[in-house]
């Protein structure tokens, strides 16, 4: 065993790689359930925005354009979603688990072209000075532009939560949707904008798997991501700020593990390999032992029906 | 109607061919991966294509991919078996018990399981000997390292497995006896994220030399982008490491299947376990990169002849067990049997073999 070997830097900035698909799917899905709205589709849209990106990436040659593209491409499926349940009134958690079936085969049927393809590469982007200095600048600041994205969108979804009016009302909206309704608010409306936004963060994780961590497109690639993202609000207790702990803890975990193995730690592999899901499930025992939903902080109207009756 | 259409599309989302000819041979392909992962499966596909190619209009083939092994792969063999296929396929050691259950119920149906050690009336095995082609690796890689550390990315713990982890550490040892390999499990066979988070676990803790034993591209890639050196696995990897690439060990199924199904088809075929390699032609390499240096090129490739003339086994004594028991002994070779069934590693490797 080395474990001298590991070195704690280069980790860091790999748990932020492996933990940007996860932050962003699951900072879409927060905004989503912030509006009263539980989308399970998660993991259909994040790899229908993997190949829509990958695709888009490799015909224009730009991975910029192959980004915005698996946004739309996340837009687009959710719209279905919004479609089925804020039009249609359809149960969310059914229709959620659909849009999850039918984006993996919509998806292997969209890659069935670009199977072993190379993409183009994703440079990274070294802010200026910042990226000189000694420690934090390889760590932090050495990174391609998604990575900085997720993290400004930590931000700004705090901050928009927090401060601004359009977080009131879609907090509102969320919480009561009657309530809502009264003062005049669009209801559905704003909840159709809230999972188009989840359908696009969806999408860019995806295709930042296909793009940059991979990078290629494979049927099937996300490989659960979406769960864990879905996991991941809860276990963030609906803020944003904890969405980024609990991403990156994930991520963390899962680099760890791999290290590990690498360093020669005499642990059981099988057990290692399981841990990143041991833990998010004890964490989702010890916070929901603490009380009902009410004390995990979800929002009160998640997962209802809005019918506006007059 | 209904009925009819659903039957219809079932067989169509099956991948069955409709309304073969009385005369023509038909030949199913079961995958493990998608045909398009550059590796593994892409070459059983260039397999397949090179029987079409070899046969034309008599025989038609059919293939499914990204077929789970387990229980799905009795269903996907039971359905290939009631649609007419003659001769069967399997091609991951995975399908090992699927194959020899859907076997017993159909008698009349030929298959043929890459890998696996289980026979039976209907049912031949066939692998290569890809220790083989790591020995020439492992010197490849005991020669091109500079930090003396050699990762290896590994799928299971399996027998064909461990025989390569094995047979690449012997060989670089011996041009190197400073190495060290560094092992790490990923469980899959194809995960490409899985894949290529292991490589940079790897790269990260000094490893300079790249093995995998999975199928996708993704080790390549990463080690690519790390300015590092790979081998490509099964495939010629190089269109995703143009410069990480040396070489690659390229398994080349053609003609044994190109065999098999004509001895199928003229009544001869009978159950046989092949175990081929660089001799027969089933394990070959890619091009040698120019940047390996041109006496360790020599080196490797005067090795690589001689196993193919059977001057040399890639284990030949003195060897020991990792916990120091006597395995061979000075000259002694292993027996095919030993091989076959490898579940330790040899003396210097550190580390212990998941269960």
């Amino acid at each position: 065993m080395d474990l001298s070997a590991i070195n704690p830097l280069v980790l860091i900035t790999t748990l932020m790689i492996a933990a940007t698909p996860i932050l962003l799917a699951a900072l879409g899905e927060l905004v989503v359930e912030k509006s009263g709205v539980l989308n399970l589709g998660v993991e259909g849209m994040m790899i229908t925005g993997a190949i829509c990106g990958f695709a888009i990436a490799v015909e224009t040659g730009n991975p910029a354009i192959g980004m915005l593209a698996a946004m739309v491409g996340g837009a687009m499926l959710s719209l279905i979603f919004a479609f089925l349940t804020q039009i249609l009134l359809a149960n969310q958690v059914a229709t959620g688990l659909a849009l999850t079936l039918f984006g993996l085969g919509l998806s292997s049927l969209l890659g069935q072209g670009y199977v072993g393809v190379k993409p183009p590469s994703t440079p990274k982007i070294e802010i200026p000075l910042l990226a000189d200095l000694p420690i934090v600048g390889p760590v932090l600041f050495q990174h391609d532009m998604v990575v900085y994205f997720s993290i400004f969108m930590v931000v700004v979804i705090w901050a928009t939560l927090k401060y601004s009016r359009l977080g009131l009302v879609l907090r509102a909206v969320g919480e009561s949707h009657d309530a809502a309704h009264a003062l005049g608010y669009k209801v559905v409306r704003i909840r159709i904008m809230a999972i188009m936004f989840g359908g696009a963060m969806a999408g860019l994780g995806g295709a930042y798997l296909s793009l940059v961590r991979v990078p290629q497109w494979v049927d099937g690639m996300t490989a659960g991501a979406g769960w864990i993202a879905l996991a991941i609000v809860v276990f963030a207790s609906w803020r944003a700020g904890r969405v980024l702990l609990g991403a990156y803890l994930f991520g963390g975990v899962t680099i760890l593990q791999l290290n590990l193995q690498a360093a020669g730690v005499n642990l059981p592999v099988e057990y290692l390999s399981m841990s990143p899901y041991l833990i998010t499930i004890l964490v989702l025992v010890i916070m929901s032992a603490k009380g009902g939903r009410a004390a995990l902080g979800a929002p009160a109207a998640l997962g209802r029906v809005f019918h506006a009756s007059s | 109607m209904k009925i009819l259409n659903t039957a219809l599309a079932a067989a169509l989302a099956l991948g069955a061919f409709a309304a073969p000819t009385l005369a023509e041979t038909k030949v199913g392909f079961v995958y493990v991966g998608p045909i398009g992962d550059g590796g593994w499966t892409h070459e059983h596909n260039k397999g397949r294509l090179a029987v079409e190619e070899a046969f034309g209009d008599k025989v038609s083939t059919s293939y499914v991919e990204n077929v789970p092994e387990g229980a799905d792969a009795e269903r996907v063999l039971t359905q290939m078996a009631l649609s007419g296929h003659d001769v069967i396929f399997t091609t991951s050691f995975g399908y090992m018990d699927p194959t020899i259950n859907v076997a017993a119920k159909f008698p009349n149906v030929k298959f043929e399981h890459a890998t696996g050690y289980k026979r039976a009336d209907n049912v031949s095995t066939y692998s290569a000997r890809f220790y083989e082609g790591r020995a020439a690796l492992g010197t490849i890689a005991g020669h091109m390292t500079e930090s003396n550390q050699i990762g290896y990315i590994a799928s299971f713990p399996i027998p064909e497995v461990i025989r390569g982890i094995n047979s690449a550490y012997i060989h670089a040892k011996k041009v190197n006896p400073a190495v060290e390999m560094k092992v790490v499990w990923v469980f899959s066979w194809f995960d490409p994220a899985k894949e290529a988070d292991a490589a940079t676990a790897l790269i990260e803790q000094g490893v300079d030399v790249l093995m995998q034993h999975t199928d996708s591209t993704a080790p390549m890639a990463i080690a690519e982008e790390k300015g590092i050196v790979a081998f490509g696995q099964a495939s010629d990897m190089s269109a995703f490491g143009p410069n990480a690439q040396m070489t690659a060990i390229i398994d080349d199924w053609a003609p044994y299947y190109i065999q098999q199904v004509g001895r199928a088809m003229d009544g001869t075929w009978t159950s046989v376990d092949t175990w081929d390699g660089i001799a027969e032609g089933m394990v070959a390499f890619s091009e040698f990169s120019d940047k390996i240096p041109a006496d360790v090129a020599a080196e490797t490739k005067a090795l690589i002849a001689s196993m193919a003339d059977g001057s040399y086994h890639p284990f030949t004594g003195p060897l020991n067990k990792q916990d120091g028991s006597a395995w061979l002994a000075a000259g002694e070779t292993a027996d095919d049997g030993t091989l076959a069934g490898m579940g330790f590693y040899v003396e210097g490797i550190t580390g212990d073999i998941p269960n």
